[in-house]
């Protein structure tokens, strides 16, 4: 048995990056992120860690620091939250159209306006569509075992593509946890230096960046999708091996309970370990009530979450980020995943937790009691914010 | 003197071409020449960050490509912490043994739009952070590339189609932003102004700057033929007029110290630069008068600070 020892999640998250062997760190201060940057630059201070650190002017340049650096062939890492995300948003179209295997974690936090230092994932869902593998994390372990994970796939070359880490701002970056750290043996052999496919150097001098005409454009973007489909494989391949390293094998969609229940809480993040909790309660009273959590938000596990939710009933999808004036956006790829089959769940969506508010397992419980009800009246698709005052 | 001398200089200049022809600028452009220069002056160790703008769009439309060197585009106002970026990936790499050591310039370029406006905060960071690179502006005086739109590097006067000459207001109405004294006001190690008009000046520069260790900014002012408004055959001499007239002096500021390129002992009237350009064709004498005014206060200025630089070094001497 490994030992395990508290640490705070964010001091964790760098001390992976550590591990990771990270050749260039470029960041920017914002709350919830800091704890990150500020270990990271004393390790780097300390002389514990050789890397390039750069507490740069902005987020934008922190990224695109990271984009010059990791197109020379440097592993490259930076990480941020909500204003700051929006900021570099440009650059994370970029940099997964130029292939480059960067790796961020987003502590989540709240988008402005009312500016709010707490967490939701409005910021997540502001760069969607930006052509990053995208996981969502559930607890401190998982943080630091992405790391990890991220590096090796982001830089397998049938890959190359950027990965985000999300974790909720401080409801995982400031708290303290019991973490089972890697042997740095077991990582470097997990984690071998990145070797490039092309790189920025004089001795092969290549172009990158070059501006493609609608003649060309429409071939490089399929060149992309084709690149995050067929990274699902890969990601499963790199998610064993992981496991058979550490005994801790994570999966594009968890599920808790979710054998023969009528009805499903679908939750992303760290909503997933209350929900689990709401779950056992629900159990005990005997109601068929089990839990899907989903972890790869890109490219999105259609086939493995369709497995799980066509044999419910009743989706209660939980969705911390409200696209205003549609609804949850993880309820509305939950709902696209099931459109083409004629018997399926219904799909009942709750916007909660936004802007840090909590949500405790008895929030859930009454959420799936709503839910339930509503569906039995024939509202088979509804959608609501949870426990807003009015 | 040595301007005579230069003119036949050309000749020294290197055979070789690390920017090839069959690039797409337009006809005269002075930019397209600078670039040539540069590029000439840095050889093959070099990899250069490009800015969005006309030298990104002339030189790399996929799948093609002008360039014999790394080159880089990543976005607009980015281009100076994308070059740190791969100023700081090349030291950490052979610092860590993973490729050969070998000095590898990086260069950023942009325009002065990327420049003055949207890349500066950029610009200010990487100069302040002290990255070993070389930032080159080349200024053809408003976003040419987007259709002659002002930008804050648009001399006064000048008519562009975001500052158009009308009934009420006589074009751009600002005076152009001095960013060679932005540059040098962050204390780096060398700031130098350069004009393709010039080519041995500006091809001396750029060597000295990839000597140089820590940030370098050579701003190059870059004859624009389509956004002027003037033939593209005079190009080079409103280069040199711009030199002579003392709109756009040529000078270095090494370690803190101005230093005149080419001391002009009389400037030629500054209507002999401006009458040959579409872009001032509205301005009446009184206004011509005021620029010029203008211009020559700062060009005293400009020597006074020169003329104290060659005081120190005569006084260690």
């Amino acid at each position: 048995m490994v030992k395990r020892i508290g640490m705070e999640v964010s001091i964790a998250a760098a001390e992976a990056v550590k591990q990771a062997n990270v050749d260039v760190i470029s960041a920017y201060p914002i709350t919830p992120q800091t704890h990150i940057v500020e270990h990271l630059s004393e390790l780097v201070a300390n002389g514990e860690m050789d890397a390039e650190f750069f507490c740069v002017e902005s987020e934008h340049s922190a990224l695109s620091v990271c984009v010059g650096s990791e197109a020379t062939g440097a592993r490259s890492f930076t990480c941020t939250s909500a204003q700051g995300l929006a900021l570099m948003s440009e650059i994370t179209y970029i940099a997964s159209g130029l292939r480059l295997p960067i790796v961020m974690i987003i502590a989540n936090r709240t988008l402005s306006a009312p500016l709010s230092i707490w967490n939701d994932h409005s910021d997540a869902m502001s760069i969607r569509d930006c052509g990053w593998i995208q996981f969502f994390v559930e607890n401190g372990q998982e943080v630091y075992d992405h790391v990890f994970i991220s590096y090796r796939l982001a830089e397998d070359r049938e890959v190359l593509l950027p990965v985000i880490i999300n974790m909720d701002g401080f409801t995982l970056s400031h708290v303290i946890e019991p973490f089972e750290l890697i042997e740095q043996e077991k990582i470097d052999q997990f984690l071998p230096p990145y070797q490039p496919l092309y790189r920025l150097h004089p001795d092969r001098p290549i172009t990158m960046g070059a501006f493609a005409l609608p003649a060309i454009f429409a071939e490089t973007k399929k060149a992309q999708e084709v690149a995050i489909q067929s990274s699902m494989p890969k990601i499963l391949e790199v998610l064993k091996a992981f496991g058979d390293m550490t005994g801790r094998y994570y999966r594009p969609i968890e599920t808790y309970k979710t054998e023969d229940a009528d009805t499903l809480l679908v939750t992303m993040g760290s909503f997933g370990e209350t929900a689990s909790v709401a779950v056992d309660k629900l159990r005990d009273e005997g109601r068929s009530v089990g839990l899907m959590k989903i972890r790869l938000w890109r490219p999105f596990p259609f086939e493995d979450l369709k497995k799980v939710a066509l044999k419910a009933k009743n989706l209660v999808v939980i969705d911390r980020a409200i696209s205003v004036g549609m609804g949850g956006p993880v309820a509305s790829e939950v709902k696209a995943a099931l459109y083409g089959y004629d018997v399926r769940p219904s799909v009942y969506n709750f916007v909660a937790g936004i802007s840090g508010r909590d949500v405790a397992p008895s929030d859930f419980i009454k959420m799936v009691d709503k839910a339930e009800i509503e569906i039995e009246e024939g509202n088979r698709e509804g959608y609501e914010l949870y426990g807003v005052r009015e | 003197m040595t301007e005579k001398l230069n003119v036949f200089a050309v000749r020294t200049l290197t055979q070789k071409e690390y920017f090839a022809p069959g690039h797409r600028a337009c006809q005269g452009c002075a930019e397209v020449l600078a670039v040539r220069l540069v590029a000439k002056a840095l050889g093959r160790n070099v990899i250069v960050s490009n800015a969005t703008g006309c030298m990104e769009i002339v030189s790399s439309p996929l799948p093609f490509t002008s360039w014999r060197v790394p080159w880089f585009h990543v976005a607009f106002e980015n281009t100076a912490a994308v070059a740190s970026g791969i100023e700081a990936g090349l030291k950490v790499l052979m610092r860590k043994g993973r490729i050969p050591r070998k000095k590898i310039v990086s260069l950023a370029m942009a325009g002065d739009g990327g420049t003055a406006d949207i890349g500066l905060q950029a610009l200010s960071g990487a100069l302040e952070r002290g990255h070993d690179f070389i930032y080159i502006c080349t200024d053809n005086e408003a976003y040419m590339n987007t259709g002659i739109q002002r930008s804050s590097s648009t001399p006064f006067g000048a008519s562009t189609t975001t500052s158009p000459a009308g009934k009420v207001q006589i074009g751009q109405i600002t005076w152009k932003k001095n960013m060679a004294a932005i540059a040098a006001a962050h204390n780096i190690p060398y700031v130098a102004t350069a004009c393709p008009s010039y080519p041995i000046d500006l091809v001396q520069k750029v060597k000295k700057a990839a000597e140089i260790e820590g940030p370098a900014y050579i701003h190059i002012l870059s004859v624009c033929p389509t956004g002027w408004r003037s033939a593209p055959e005079l190009s080079i001499k409103l280069g040199r007029l711009a030199a002579e007239t003392g709109v756009f002096p040529l000078y270095e500021v090494d370690h803190g110290k101005y230093r005149l390129s080419i001391d002009f002992p009389k400037l030629k009237p500054v209507k002999e630069y401006i009458k040959l350009q579409g872009r001032f064709r509205h301005l009446t004498d009184d206004m011509i008068e005021q620029i010029e005014k203008r211009i020559r206060k700062e060009y005293e200025e400009l020597k006074e600070k020169a003329a104290k630089g060659a005081r120190d070094d005569s006084n260690r001497g």
